[in-house]
């Protein structure tokens, strides 16, 4: 199983990349098969005999279906079957089944279950064809008939019924109880600011659709090419739900086109594809419409108020920060949204509060750098008015208020090098240069503002498998059930260990993206790295040892009384380190020993008790100039520098585009991003590329990264803490924070679109 | 409770034959190829489903994300939007065509020495779109590759790379020089 799986076609470094060490620029080691077209995503991989599914999806919010006229989309030449709940394959009728690794408290939809519709969009028929095209044409002809029940799908309208979140979810944590006395401080303070914040729903939108690929063996084992953060999460989740053992079920995903936390729960089309292979007997493809990407997981709309008091001399003596966020009937889906103001100043009164609104929406997801997208966004803004309010700098006023300690947790940091981002980001950006007062810069038709924020995220490690196979041709590799959604982890794995074995990087694969492998973690919060990293390093290193001890039985060995500490593996050769020329190149040592290879298997466990005494986070300071337009208020960011601390970079090259791609989020929130709702319907009314506006290259401006020097041996071995979310947040507070500066206008919502800019 | 079938309105027309196959001929990537096909089939589902030519992506099929982008007689065309009988005769060239053997294109070379891809899924589309960007001699600045490559979205975010990677190739300055396939990073320095 830790053979190279040949379908993956799993991509090694390009002969005479060489030796590599951690924080080194190496090219993608995927890039030539994502330039040439060879890389084959979910929807992408061939099989004979395939079946072609398309999604019907409901056009009510609310109630139940009484039945379908499919007599008309039965008769297109091509279609095979439909299939509904009424006739569907047989599925597990626990609702425990349903709950994969990631769900949160509740009980999740279980597609074409039963007849009940519980939100605007929902799947509710698949009609399979020979072709897609018969397919989707037939699926325009499925006739459904409902019963319609009222919805509920405006957050503001129901705001009353606010409850505190209900059960357990991977990476949420309720907010600390109160510190202090936080509304006390703030009534007796002299300077305080109160505001109110609205962010809209937004979805992810990966370039790549969501698709599964079910490819059905003579025996019945169904290989499935899912798009997906975790293979072996959407293995479980089919397993479950159809009852087939995890021997029956092969989940792959070498290549995943963006995800961004939409893959971090199997999404619709996978028990769809699955049913139809089990119910025709063939392999069968189903491929969301970019439509359809609107109709399961989103950020949710969240609403925000703060209160921070000050005094004079800008000593922070109140933080109050409430959040409201929707969530579905079914599910309470939670974020961290507060906590963070609990986390990044210094402070002895600070009250937090979270709670959640029932509607009649699919429940959301987490969207990159969930909760801190909307949380540090309205601290940050706040702190930005509490800075006008002191007349005051904006980042004078943080660095007043640097937390040394987790304020509310009262816990060390593992390592925090923010006050490096401040200064090196600062330094960058020429941020001396400000003028304090707002319309203080102009250019022709636009007035140009200089805004900052604070970014800050979790650095977490959770627990992980890896293998290690040293071929007798002097090959390595390394494989775990990895996902690399684009955020370069065949690259920065593979220079681990080939870092680590001390071979040339083209010698090395990591081989991931297949549920067979040694269990890995679902790819998200940012954690790939300190733990399937951490797991290769490990592998590594149980590998040197049982190769000193085989070089050690070899007969007339130099390496007889060699400790491991004592021997050394560089330039492809076991070594000692006092006498370097006393060496053997490691197929050789295979070679004597007899061995045609050897395999190691390791387990990383993170060591939670050393953990549990600090407070782990990654943190950015973010720098950028707008110009807004005087007449139309339409806002460009020209200049963004964002100085990341996210302990020790190990992968540079790829690293420096997950942080650049999360400015381009940030970006992206600030200005474009919300999907509107039609609350009569129920229904998403942008729910296109054309009307959902994402940013384009035109967008986008300069952006400088800095990674300033941080090594946290406590979040993991490397020295790392993870660069996958860090990037994006506090980037649209110092947009819009920049946006005051230029004009004068506050905007606290996002996002922040020309009307709303010329109405403030 | 109400009742109401929202289908009635307005039926969309039942197929009841096999729609009717033209023949067509298309040069895929300099190799002549013969169809019978239905008026029905867009050009990047006749190369990705029939001809097994995945590299052109779907990412929305409706002309507003160029994933799908392909060089129809030299131009840059979405072919999602583009019905494959109406490119009968043309000559289509895909991201498969683009390398000489093992020798890659120019422009694919630079996308991966600026790391100008991630999820490398928009990256065919962005590809073959600068190909036709660069034939169409309009861009003579960063800002004109930034304006005219922006019908290809990278939800990635790579767009800063990617002009870098296009400017490079274009011989557009001042491109940021392309890092050495191996340097070692300073940290404290900017990295772009
Ligand atoms: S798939 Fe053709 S433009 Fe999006
Ligand atoms: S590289 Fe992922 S969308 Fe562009």
């Amino acid at each position: 199983m830790t053979e190279l799986i040949e379908p993956l076609k799993t991509p090694t470094a390009e002969p005479g990349t060489g030796m590599v060490q951690p924080g080194m620029s190496v090219s993608r080691v995927d890039g030539r098969a994502k330039v040439t077209g060879a890389a084959r995503y979910a929807a992408e991989h061939p099989a004979a005999d395939l079946a072609y599914g398309v999604v019907v999806n409901s056009t009510i919010t609310k109630g139940r279906i009484l039945g379908f006229d499919l007599a008309d989309a039965l008769r297109v030449p091509g279609v095979i079957d439909i299939i509904t709940h009424s006739n569907r394959p047989r599925m597990r009728p626990f609702k425990l089944s349903y709950k994969d690794m990631t769900a949160p408290g509740g009980f999740p939809f279980r597609p074409l279950y039963d007849d009940v519709v519980f939100y605007s969009g929902q799947p509710i028929a698949l009609v399979l064809a020979e072709t897609f095209e018969a397919a989707r044409h037939a699926a325009t002809l499925v006739r459904p008939d409902y019963a319609v029940e009222p919805h509920e799908t405006e957050l503001a309208a129901h705001l009353h019924r606010a409850h505190d979140p209900h059960g357990l979810k991977a990476g949420f944590a309720p907010p600390p109880k109160e510190k202090g006395h936080a509304q006390a401080a703030f009534d007796a303070a002299p300077v305080k600011i109160e505001a109110e914040f609205h962010s809209g729903v937004e979805h992810h939108n990966p370039m790549e659709l969501f698709a599964s690929t079910v490819i059905r063996e003579a025996d019945g084992h169904l290989t499935i090419y899912d798009k997906t953060q975790s293979s072996q999460n959407s293995r479980w989740y089919v397993s479950h739900v159809f009852g087939l053992s995890s021997r029956k079920v092969t989940v792959r995903n070498p290549y995943v086109g963006g995800a961004f936390g939409s893959g971090l729960r199997p999404q619709y089309q996978l028990p769809l594809a699955v049913m139809a292979a089990l119910k025709l007997k063939r392999s069968v493809r189903v491929v969301l419409t970019r439509q359809q990407m609107f109709t399961f997981g989103h950020r949710p709309e969240t609403r925000q108020a703060i209160k921070l008091a000050a005094e004079r001399d800008g000593t922070l003596v109140s933080i109050q920060h409430d959040a409201v966020a929707e969530t579905s009937r079914r599910e309470d889906y939670t974020e961290v949204v507060v906590n963070w103001s609990g986390q990044l100043y210094a402070c002895d009164n600070i009250r937090l509060s979270y709670h959640l609104v029932d509607l009649d929406n699919y429940t959301p997801i987490d969207m990159r750098a969930p909760g801190a997208a909307h949380g540090v966004h309205a601290l940050e803004i706040a702190m930005d008015e509490l800075s006008y309010a002191l007349q005051m700098d904006p980042l004078a006023l943080r660095l007043k208020n640097y937390a040394e300690i987790d304020p509310t947790k009262n816990l060390p940091f593992s390592t925090k090098a923010l006050r490096d981002c401040y200064t090196q980001g600062a330094a960058r950006f020429g941020w001396d240069q400000r003028p304090a007062a707002p319309r203080s810069m102009r250019k022709g038709n636009e007035w140009v503002g200089w805004g900052m924020a604070t970014g800050t995220w979790d650095a977490m490690q959770m627990f992980a498998r890896a293998s290690a196979v040293l071929h007798a041709d002097g090959r390595l590799v390394v494989s775990s059930a990895a996902t690399d959604i684009g955020t370069g982890t065949y690259t920065v794995m593979a220079m681990i260990a080939a870092a680590s074995m001390g071979l040339p990087m083209e010698r090395v694969t990591f081989q991931l993206g297949d549920s067979t492998l040694p269990v890995a973690p679902i790819e998200g919060g940012s954690s790939h790295v300190t733990t399937v990293g951490s797991a290769v390093e490990g592998a590594c290193e149980k590998l040197q040892k049982r190769l000193l001890k085989l070089a050690k039985a070899l007969p007339d060995s130099p390496f007889a009384k060699a400790k491991i500490d004592e021997v050394e593996f560089a330039d492809g050769t076991l070594r000692l380190r006092a006498r370097p020329e006393v060496r053997i190149e490691l197929p050789q040592l295979l070679q004597h020993a007899g061995e045609a290879r050897v395999e190691v298997k390791y387990l990383m466990l993170p060591d939670a008790l050393k953990q549990r005494k600090y407070q782990r986070a990654t943190h950015s300071a973010v720098f950028c100039e707008v110009h807004v337009d005087e007449d139309f208020g339409t806002v460009r960011v020209t200049r963004v520098v964002s100085a990341i601390a996210a302990g020790k970079i190990i992968s540079a090259k790829t690293a420096h585009s997950q942080i650049t791609g999360g400015v381009v989020w940030g970006i992206s929130q600030a200005l474009h991003e919300e999907t509107l709702q039609d609350h009569r319907l129920g229904r998403f009314m942008n729910a296109n590329f054309a009307e959902y506006h994402v940013a384009v290259n035109a967008d986008i401006h300069d952006i400088e990264v800095i990674f300033v020097e941080e090594d946290d041996r406590v979040v993991s071995r490397l020295g790392a803490k993870g660069v996958g979310e860090i990037g994006l947040v506090g980037v649209a507070a110092a947009v819009s924070n920049a946006i005051y500066h230029a004009t004068g206008r506050r905007i606290r919502d996002t996002p922040i679109t020309p009307d709303k800019v010329i109405a403030a | 409770m109400l009742t109401e079938n929202h289908a009635t309105a307005t039926p969309p027309s039942p197929v009841t034959m096999a729609a009717p196959l033209y023949p067509i001929e298309l040069t895929v990537n300099g190799t002549r190829h013969q169809f019978e096909i239905e008026t029905w089939v867009t050009l990047l589902d006749l190369l990705r489903e029939r001809m097994l030519l995945t590299g052109s992506k779907k990412g929305c099929d409706h002309g507003q994300c160029g994933a799908c982008t392909v060089l129809s007689n030299g131009r840059r065309i979405n072919a999602c939007l583009a019905l494959a009988v109406s490119q009968n005769g043309h000559e289509i060239t895909t991201i498969e065509g683009l390398a000489d053997g093992n020798q890659l294109h120019p422009l694919q070379q630079a996308f991966i020495d600026h790391d100008a891809l991630q999820c490398g899924y928009c990256t065919p589309g962005q590809i073959c779109s600068a190909v036709g960007l660069m034939r169409e001699g309009e861009a003579h600045t960063t800002a004109g590759v930034r304006e005219l490559m922006s019908g290809n979205v990278c939800r990635c975010g790579a767009y800063p790379q990617i002009v870098q990677a296009v400017s490079q190739v274009m011989g557009i300055a001042p491109a940021a020089q392309p890092e050495a396939p191996v340097r070692p990073t300073v940290v404290g320095t900017v990295l772009s």
